[in-house]
């Protein structure tokens, strides 16, 4: 069985609130707050979502704010993913086919994961076949909590095989931990361990070296409390860290759920810079830290995204504006 | 849409040029300032002193810039403070205890009321980043007033079927590495007891001390119970030494506190002690590595490292030793080193100068003995002002000088261990005895390893905790007495 390291739940969670205690400031603070922005995955995950909600915040998510040029004097980033339930992927196709902004579609039946795994592999293929280029899966936690370890690894070699296109080319996938239902941190990094191994043996299989695929290790669905909090994403990007120091690879990292303000968005940032300083070859662009783009760290976020709006508007302005100048998706 | 193969897609917005250099923080100022006088004078029986007499400047050690300059305490000036506490001692002690607690709860919410100022004051003075004097010395100054305050009128309760009386007339002599701080835990439990006070703050860090005694002034406190004097040794020798003082408790250097040891000898004067260190960190294979390297730098880079109970031998367990190095080694880099005003300087500047060469010449004594060093960065540091990168030693032997002797700067040095009995062994093979960390996952293991190691606070799994309730001090060659808790009421009283 696979031997993670265990963690300390109160040294873990004063380090993680040490990172709020930096103070970012003026220049820091834009480039922040731009990086932020861009390592959004803008998303709805509602019931009542119909294909016009998720064409509206594809539109969002490719110029997010519309007045940028004529207020701010720049064209802000678009954010990295507009994140749907699988049967939004096809319209969200229309909008977004070609403009750099994926499609990540939740699947494996998001958000309990509890159906049959030919069911969640099922919703897997779908969504891909729509054409979704990430896929994020929920993790079967009761087979986590119930010791059931082995079964997990399998699921997600399983889910992960499923993301294979035709093309031999695999949509990248996030594995959801929904660590609130986990609720230790030790169970935390023994989750991060098993997914980020199976995801690495099957990139493995299909004869993809180091770094390897983009794959995430993702906090939360959003649908539990608590969802992200920063000793848990502590705790994830040090077992990418291991991971990458013992093996070369690069596993992504993704908060979502509960990162509301651009403050707290700050805040995961300084963690990022602070935690995975560790000179990774290629990414000289970002002083060696390919977890400050969003090709390996992603905001799983819905209201984020007009905060950060309203942040950068007061920096280059002075002013805060009203909530309602910015638009709704 | 076109996508590269396996391990990048196109995402349309690269990241902005600020990344090149890993996005650095902006400067982040204090923007708080505070007023500082041209000169001090003493605060004897309620007023300040006439400027007479010699005085000395006090530095920022982050600019060399003088801040004012600060009068040095003659005979005479002890004399008269020793007297205006003598004189104010059985009013105040006759004072009904409820009476005093009102004084020391005031106290404690004015500090809390001029906190900001307070931590820039002591930030400009001592060099100690301006994130550790808001977050850690000052409410740390304000909690003890705050608790002791509370002790003033239960203190029958404290000792049940005893009746504790004041001791008398205190001189209290503190170091420069907490100014304030040490001050509250003197004085806090002092006048809870219902004892009058001469304090005389260290020469390179007076200045808390003596807009302390502004605030004590502004809280009406009654004439001569609190008397602040500045100067170097001179002014604590004479205080130690004089007649009129009933007890002497010093923070300090072992060296100084065995000249006051030795002067205080058969003349009755009650005597508490807090001295040197060379605290040990015990870490087994089966810890939680990356929270214990948390614990460590916290031990270690602390105050740069000027902290009696700083944990400067770190013991690991041979099987982890090479990756407890390379994770102190990347955890170090992002260390902060610079402007102590800058709310994200982790490490700030050392106290003096002569503190400088002392550290300096530890770390060439410990590279000649065959020592590896490791400094954290290579960014430049201030042309001005005394600075020191935090670094560690690898390959250190027990018998090294830079293992054994107290260096009272951000100087860490890595020793192994095999078994727990010889990190017992190892971790106890020292003239002093503060403090100790113990860092492991296993709950028996803490216990039985805690219990065996002579010091005066063993922290496990956590370090550099304090609470007012939690009484601190050491053993050995670290001195004797407690402060802080019930214990630290001990000190204070007489049956």
């Amino acid at each position: 069985m696979l031997r993670s390291p265990t963690v300390d739940a109160v040294m873990a969670q004063e380090r993680a609130a040490s990172f709020t205690k930096r103070s970012i400031k003026s220049s820091a603070k834009l480039a922040g707050l731009r990086l932020a922005l861009s390592m959004l995955d803008l998303t709805t995950l509602e019931g009542k979502d119909s294909p016009e909600k998720a064409r509206a915040l594809c539109r969002k998510g490719l110029h997010p704010f519309e007045r940028d040029e004529a207020m701010l004097g720049e064209r802000l980033p678009s954010v990295a993913a507009i994140c749907v339930y699988p049967a939004l992927v096809a319209a969200c196709r229309e909008i977004l086919a070609g403009t750099g902004v994926n499609i990540a579609s939740v699947a494996t039946g998001f958000p309990s994961g509890q159906y049959p795994l030919s069911v969640r592999l099922d919703d897997v293929r779908k969504a891909v076949g729509d054409g979704a280029d990430e896929i994020d899966m929920v993790i079967n936690r009761g087979a986590f909590l119930a010791g059931r370890y082995d079964e997990i690894a399998q699921e997600i070699r399983e889910v992960k095989r499923a993301c294979r296109r035709p093309d031999g080319v695999f949509a990248h996938l996030k594995v959801i931990l929904e660590t609130g239902e986990l609720e230790t941190l030790d169970n935390v990094r023994r989750a991060s361990d098993i997914a980020i191994r199976a995801m690495a043996e099957v990139d493995a299989e299909a004869g993809i070296d180091a770094p390897g695929t983009p794959d995430f290790i993702k906090t939360s669905t959003g649908k539990v409390q608590p969802a992200a909090t920063m000793p848990v994403t502590l705790v994830m990007l040090e077992a990418i860290r291991d991971w990458y120091l013992e093996t070369g690879r690069l596993v992504g990292m993704k908060p979502a759920g509960g990162i509301r303000t651009a403050k707290q968005a700050l805040h995961y940032l300084v963690m990022v810079k602070e935690t995975m300083n560790l000179d990774v070859p290629g990414f000289e662009h970002v002083a060696g830290n390919p977890w400050l783009t969003p090709h390996y760290f992603r905001f799983g976020a819905s209201t984020l995204c007009n905060d950060i709006l309203r942040q950068i508007a007061w920096l280059k302005t002075g002013r805060y504006q009203a909530g309602y100048d910015f638009s709704e998706a | 849409m076109a996508k590269p193969a396996n391990g990048t897609t196109t995402i349309a917005s690269p990241p902005a040029a600020e990344f090149a250099s890993g996005w650095t923080y902006a400067p982040a100022p204090e923007s708080v300032k505070v007023q500082i006088k041209p000169r001090y004078t003493h605060f004897i029986n309620g007023v300040w002193t006439r400027a007479t007499g010699e005085t000395f400047p006090t530095l920022n050690p982050a600019t060399e810039q003088t801040l004012c300059e600060i009068s040095q305490a003659t005979g005479g000036d002890v004399d008269k403070a020793v007297a205006a506490a003598g004189a104010a001692q059985p009013k105040w002690a006759a004072l009904a205890p409820g009476e005093r607690a009102k004084y020391l709860f005031r106290l404690a919410r004015r500090i809390q009321e001029r906190a900001r100022e307070l931590s820039v004051l002591e930030t400009m003075d001592s060099g100690k980043p301006i994130k550790e004097s808001r977050d850690v010395d000052i409410p740390l100054v304000a909690a003890h007033f705050f608790y002791h305050a509370g002790w003033a009128d239960k203190l029958a309760y404290a000792f049940p079927g005893r009746t504790p009386r004041p001791v008398g007339v205190c001189g209290q002599i503190i170091p420069w590495n907490f100014p304030l701080l040490m001050a509250a835990w003197k004085l806090a439990p002092a006048l809870a007891c219902g004892n009058c006070v001469v304090l005389k703050p260290a020469e390179t860090t007076p200045l808390t001390a003596l807009r302390l005694a502004e605030i004590i002034e502004e809280c009406d406190f009654p004439p001569g119970v609190v008397n602040v004097i500045t100067g170097d040794g001179r002014t604590g020798a004479t205080l130690a030494s004089h007649p009129g003082v009933h007890k002497v408790a010093f923070t300090g250097s072992t060296e100084v506190g065995k000249k006051i040891a030795a002067a205080t000898a058969g003349s009755g004067k009650r005597l508490t002690l807090e001295l040197g260190g060379k605290s040990p960190h015990i870490i087994f294979e089966d810890a939680s590595l990356d929270q214990a390297i948390e614990g460590i730098i916290a031990g270690i880079y602390f105050n740069q490292g000027e902290v009696c109970c700083a944990g400067s031998r770190l013991f690991v367990q041979e099987s982890i030793l090479d990756d407890v190095t390379s994770r102190l080694r990347r955890r170090l880099s992002t260390l902060r080193v610079g402007d102590p005003l800058d709310k994200n300087t982790d490490v700030g500047a050392v106290n003096s100068r002569a503190q400088l060469d002392t550290i300096r010449n530890y770390l060439r004594l410990g590279a000649d003995e065959g020592a590896t060093l490791h400094e954290c960065g290579t960014a430049p540091l201030p042309a001005k002002g005394f600075w020191c990168r935090p670094s560690f030693f690898t390959g250190v032997q027990p018998s090294h000088t830079i293992a054994r002797e107290e260096i009272f700067g951000p100087v860490l040095s890595v020793l192994s261990f095999r078994t727990p009995d010889e990190a017992v062994a190892r971790a106890n093979n020292t003239p002093y005895g503060l403090a100790a960390g113990v860092w492991t996952d296993k709950g028996g293991k803490i216990f039985d390893i805690a219990r065996k190691l002579k010091a005066g606070v063993v922290w496990c799994n956590t370090y550099n905790k304090f609470d007012p309730a939690s009484p601190f001090g050491g053993y050995k060659e670290s001195g004797f007495g407690r402060e802080g808790g019930l214990h630290g009421l001990r000190a204070y009283v007489d049956f």
